[in-house]
């Protein structure tokens, strides 16, 4: 977006606009622009190294990712604390932002973990995924051992599209992330290689329901647009504290801002998967392959998270009344019908899913607490529940039917893995524990700083809600560990995959970083944000850098 | 300076990674490992009870303070008054009997039980945890995480077919009641500022601002997660199917130990952390402690398996225990807290003799037995022995604090006391009746053979039985610990309880 007019046809009031090539912070780009230049590597190598490039696009995926990783981590020792905007503004980063990528690049890492390994030669994609399901076509690629090394390349746009989403500073930036992050997603889901149908089934579904919320996003950015003339987030903010774009007077823009917010919260809220705008969550994380589901799990839910904080804290942090009641009601009926709606499941990803959207729920009470406090305890949360959250896929991904087949989902038929596998039951039995909060693990911590944060920001109706909720949840995580621990194998009962190296790398930094920031969480806690003392001003750090850059600008 | 309590929570904890990570076929080691740790920790007990200073039982020694989150102000601190110092030391005189009792019971268990065993050595560490604790987000990390070796105590090494759907209930109970408070917890934080009890509590305590109205829903969220884990009537339907479901040596400690943990909570934290809001509670409880002192008995009377009837005693016991604190008098609460200790003891010993006769015949049931004392006598006066001690017979340690807290509770109000009083008539009736249910009459052929008390057992059980007619004859010892604990708290309340009590007497005039 480098406009073209010529300096002495600009406005005095469009200050931004020059012919000049804006300045562009290589340094600070650098994550964004690692992903990127891997993941086009990537399609290259697809297309010019012959058959037998599976280990090179691994490492290369691995290298990119461990890069961003290493660069975020030095940005956050040298970036200034009020942050900085980057390429014309359309991207701004700071503490939070960088935590978001960190976190990101980090998970994304592990889940790579997972979908590179392989059993018997195979990993868990299709071979060909354009052949129809069960015709002769594919059962000569599954002969011929084709795959798809497709999966690394779109797994690294994916992440572009992540680590983008929570650093966009106008709308149209988040947008095009959302679609970056989005596309390859859609495709992944339908690679799985057994149960295909199932499979592409989720990716249709996904792929729908998704374009209907990016619709709605992009439709209430037109709203926002309408109402504060502009999409860049300081200039929105700039609109909400002033009540409007000059053409408004007496606040008759109010409707168009309250459209806005409320379209463009569905966007978001689709992402996060909240209720009623999770329908699509139990079926994707179903028919998708597993280790594509650990990634959606941890990375996107960390991603979009992140770009709804951002949103309703910077653009929409001046108009807390509007979108404060509407918080309230989807984070109440996330919390409680999720939890309900759990209960009846016997599927242990769908269940998983379920447990993820409960979880999408008590992160909202934070959001609504408004806070710097909230908004690190979601990035505790985040960062808790993507670990706790990728060992339980990896578990999910080692026990199968009798003979080393399909994943076995039926609750039923996981009787006695205990006995069997005590290590694997037992590392589940640890994230569940987790999951439902339980003291010394991750997830009491997590729990704790997002009520802590709710209470304090005055939502303590919200926090009852959301322990009795809690408390709903913890009957079907514990009845995983009576089906595993206190019953008998029925029949011949699952076999256990042997874990392979990564997979069991998966489950082991799962249990590490579930025991170390459920025992002692201070080290992290103080890195989240720069100086949170507690009592800081309501409002996310964010707001400072945008709103000073945009006064000097 | 030594950290006795820390050694006291560290000892069990080493003991329970030790018994996981010995090796598989080693049944015998793993039940004298299990042993040594559980006495070496009651030797740490008692160098600390000797060095405790029963001057000043009324505050907190032993105190231990670290930073542990300072991120939410939360830090390691512990420190004992006396009440939590006999508590401590009733629970770990309790593990190795516990341990002794059920030497036998692993033989036929693929681990040799040593999975059982280090979870009742982690169980131990958070049961000192949590007596210990002078921080409240640390006394709700042990209130909470003690739950899972209990869940798995009797989920998987229960007894009987419903083992895994009892184990369920307690969880779940127990996690709605924690959840309740955990809403509390942070609102003592947010109102209060800190978590360290001594900082909290008293006359210009971070929470001595608190509004009543705030300090009212407070304390109910405390009280109600107290009230489960009592358990109080209505919310105690959990204890007698977990109890029913459990290893004997699992009940002693759920029922000896646990349900404890509520009413020390009640006194510590409700009473101590909201004065303002406990006369608003005082009435509600007092006639919730009725019903379930009656209803208790009242069921107890109908049971046909003994560990389920010992379960409903216990439900009388606590009515007693939260009708002696909630009379807000300082006999009331002094005789609640040594009640606290004598029942651990009281009930533990009869759980033990009743594991002894499943040990034998491999059931509870009532029916099941007739006659024993025939071929059994040291076993059946035992039985009757701690049987006695349950239903507060003079001479016997129980009857010193349910004495107290009659008098504590009359000082209060007549009505309660002697409504109580119908619990005492019922408490005869429970157990003299399964006493000539099980020992006397007729022996049938299915029992003949049956085993008198081993010396195993002896030494498992005498210690408590020793403890019961000791503490019966001359209480004084724990009385002088307890007491200036307990007149602390009646200071604290005094004013409160003195508008209370006028309120009151006015109210039973109505009566």
């Amino acid at each position: 977006m480098i406009p073209l007019i010529p300096a002495e046809a600009v406005e005095p009031e469009l200050p931004g606009l020059t012919e000049a090539a804006p300045a562009l912070d290589w340094w600070l780009l650098a994550p964004l622009l690692t992903v990127f230049a891997a993941g086009v590597l990537a399609v290259l190598f697809e297309a010019f190294v012959p058959a037998g490039r599976r280990g090179l696009q691994i490492a290369l995926a691995a290298l990119a990712l461990l890069t961003v990783f290493g660069l975020v981590l030095a940005q956050m020792a040298t970036l200034p604390e009020e942050g900085a905007l980057l390429a014309a503004g359309v991207l701004a980063v700071d503490r939070t932002v960088l935590f978001f990528q960190g976190t990101v690049a980090v998970l994304a890492l592990v889940s790579l973990m997972l979908i590179a390994e392989r059993r018997d030669g195979r990993d868990a994609f299709a071979a060909q995924a354009a052949t129809v399901p069960g015709s002769e076509e594919e059962r000569a690629h599954i002969m011929a051992g084709s795959q798809h090394t497709e999966v690394y390349p779109l797994v690294l746009f994916a992440v572009l599209g992540m680590l983008m989403f929570p650093a966009s500073n106008d709308f149209l930036t988040m947008f095009i992330a959302l679609e970056v992050m989005s596309l390859p997603l859609y495709l992944m889901c339908g690679l799985a290689r057994r149960r295909r149908l199932f499979s592409q089934e989720a990716a249709v579904k996904y792929f729908l329901l998704g374009a209907f919320a990016s619709a709605f996003f992009l439709f209430g950015i037109a709203m926002v647009y309408g109402y504060a003339g502009s999409v860049d987030f300081a200039d929105i903010r700039a609109a909400v504290e002033s009540g409007g774009a000059a053409v408004f007077a007496g606040g008759e823009g109010e409707p168009l801002l309250v459209m806005g917010i409320g379209l463009v919260g569905v966007g978001l809220l689709f992402k996060v998967g909240a209720v009623p705008f999770h329908n699509w969550k139990p079926d994707v994380y179903q028919g998708a392959p597993t280790p594509i589901t650990a990634l959606m799990a941890s990375c996107t839910l960390v991603a979009a998270f992140g770009a709804l904080l951002r949103v309703f804290f910077v653009p929409f942090g001046g108009s807390v009344q509007v979108w404060e009641p509407m918080l309230w009601t989807v984070a109440i009926l996330t919390m409680v019908a999720a939890a309900i709606i759990a209960v009846t499941q016997r599927d242990v990803k769908r269940l998983l899913a379920y447990s993820s959207v409960v979880h999408a729920g008590f992160i909202l009470t934070a959001v609504v607490a408004n806070s710097v406090e909230g908004l690190a305890g979601a990035m505790f949360y985040l960062a808790a529940y993507g670990f706790t959250t990728l060992g339980a896929f990896a578990v999910v991904t080692l026990v199968r039917t009798k003979d080393g087949g399909q994943e076995v989902g039926d609750l039923d038929q996981w009787a006695g893995l205990g006995r069997r596998s005590p290590l694997l039951a037992g590392s589940l039995g640890l994230f569940l524990l987790a999951f439902a909060g339980i003291p010394l693990t991750s997830g009491f911590i997590g729990k704790f700083a997002v009520f802590e944060a709710a209470v304090a920001g005055g939502a303590t109706p919200l926090v009852v809600v959301g322990v009795l909720s809690s408390a709903v949840t913890a009957f079907f995580y514990v009845r995983i560990i009576v089906v595993m621990f206190f019953r008998d194998p029925e029949g011949e009962g699952p076999t256990v995959a042997p874990a392979g190296v990564l997979t069991g790398g998966v489950i082991a930094l799962g249990v590490a970083a579930t025991l170390v920031l459920g025992v002692f969480p201070q080290a992290f806690l103080d890195r989240l944000l720069p100086g949170a003392e507690p009592g800081a001003e309501p409002v996310s750090v964010t707001v400072h850098q945008v709103t000073a850059a945009s006064g000097e600008g | 300076m030594i950290p006795w309590l820390t050694l006291a929570i560290a000892l069990p904890a080493v003991g329970a990674l030790v018994l996981w990570a010995l090796p598989r076929a080693s049944a015998e080691t793993a039940k004298r490992t299990a042993l040594g740790f559980s006495l070496a920790t009651l030797l740490v007990a008692a160098g600390m009870a000797l060095s405790f200073d029963v001057s000043a039982a009324g505050r907190l020694q032993f105190e231990e303070v670290h930073p542990w989150i300072p991120y939410f102000g939360v830090n390691y601190a512990v420190g004992v008054d006396g009440i939590a110092l006999a508590l401590i030391l009733m629970s770990v005189v309790l593990v190795p009997l516990v341990v002794l009792a059920g030497w036998n019971e692993h033989d036929d268990r693929p681990d040799g039980g040593r999975g059982y065993l280090a979870l009742v050595l982690l169980l131990e560490a958070m049961m000192v945890g949590v007596f210990a604790a002078t921080d409240v987000f640390l006394f709700y990390v042990f209130f909470e995480a003690m739950l899972i070796p209990v869940y798995f105590m009797i989920g998987r090494y229960g007894r009987g077919d419903d083992r895994a759907r009892a184990a369920v209930k307690f969880l779940l109970y127990s996690l709605a009641g924690g959840l309740v408070m955990l809403v509390a917890v942070i609102g003592v934080y947010v109102y209060g500022g800190t978590f360290l009890w001594s900082d909290l509590v008293g006359e210009g305590g971070a929470l001595s601002a608190l509004s009543p109205e705030t300090a009212r829903w407070l304390f109910l969220g405390f009280f109600v997660a107290f009230a489960i884990k009592a358990p109080m009537w209505p919310v105690h339907t959990w204890l007698p199917s977990a109890a029913g479901a459990s290893r004997p040596g699992t009940a002693v400690l759920l029922v000896g130990v646990l349900d404890k943990v509520g009413t020390y909570g009640m006194l510590r934290y409700c009473m101590e952390l909201f004065p303002g809001a406990v006369s608003w509670f005082v009435w509600p409880v007092v006639g919730l402690s009725l019903v379930s002192i009656v209803y208790g008995a009242v069921l107890a009377i109908g049971q046909t398996d003994m560990m389920r009837l010992v379960a409903y005693t216990s439900v009388s016991h606590f009515g007693f225990i939260t009708l002696g604190i909630f009379a807000l008098t300082p006999s009331g609460q002094a005789g609640a807290a040594l009640y606290m200790v004598n029942h651990g003891l009281a009930t533990g010993a009869l759980f033990l003799i009743v594991g002894f006769l499943i040990a034998r015949r491999g059931t509870a049931l009532i029916a099941d037995y007739g006659g024993v004392q025939k071929i059994a006598p040291k076993l059946a006066g035992t039985f009757l022995v701690v049987g006695l001690a349950g239903l507060a017979l003079p001479g016997l340690a129980p009857f010193v604090s349910e004495f107290l807290v009659f008098v504590g509770v009359y000082e209060f109000n007549a009505v309660p006391a002697v409504l109580a009083t119908a619990g005492v008539v019922l408490a005869a009736l429970y157990i003299l009746w399964m006493y000539q249910r099980t020992m006397t009459g007729p022996l049938p052929d299915t029992l003949s053979g049956l085993r008198d008390l081993s010396g195993r057992e002896a030494w498992a059980v005498g210690p408590l039985v020793a403890l019961i007619i000791a503490f019966g004859l001359y209480p004084q010892p724990v009385l002088d610990v307890i007491n200036p604990a307990v007149e602390r708290t009646a200071e604290e309340n005094a004013s409160e309880a003195a508008a209370v009590a006028d309120g009151g007497a006015e109210e039973g005039d109505e009566e």
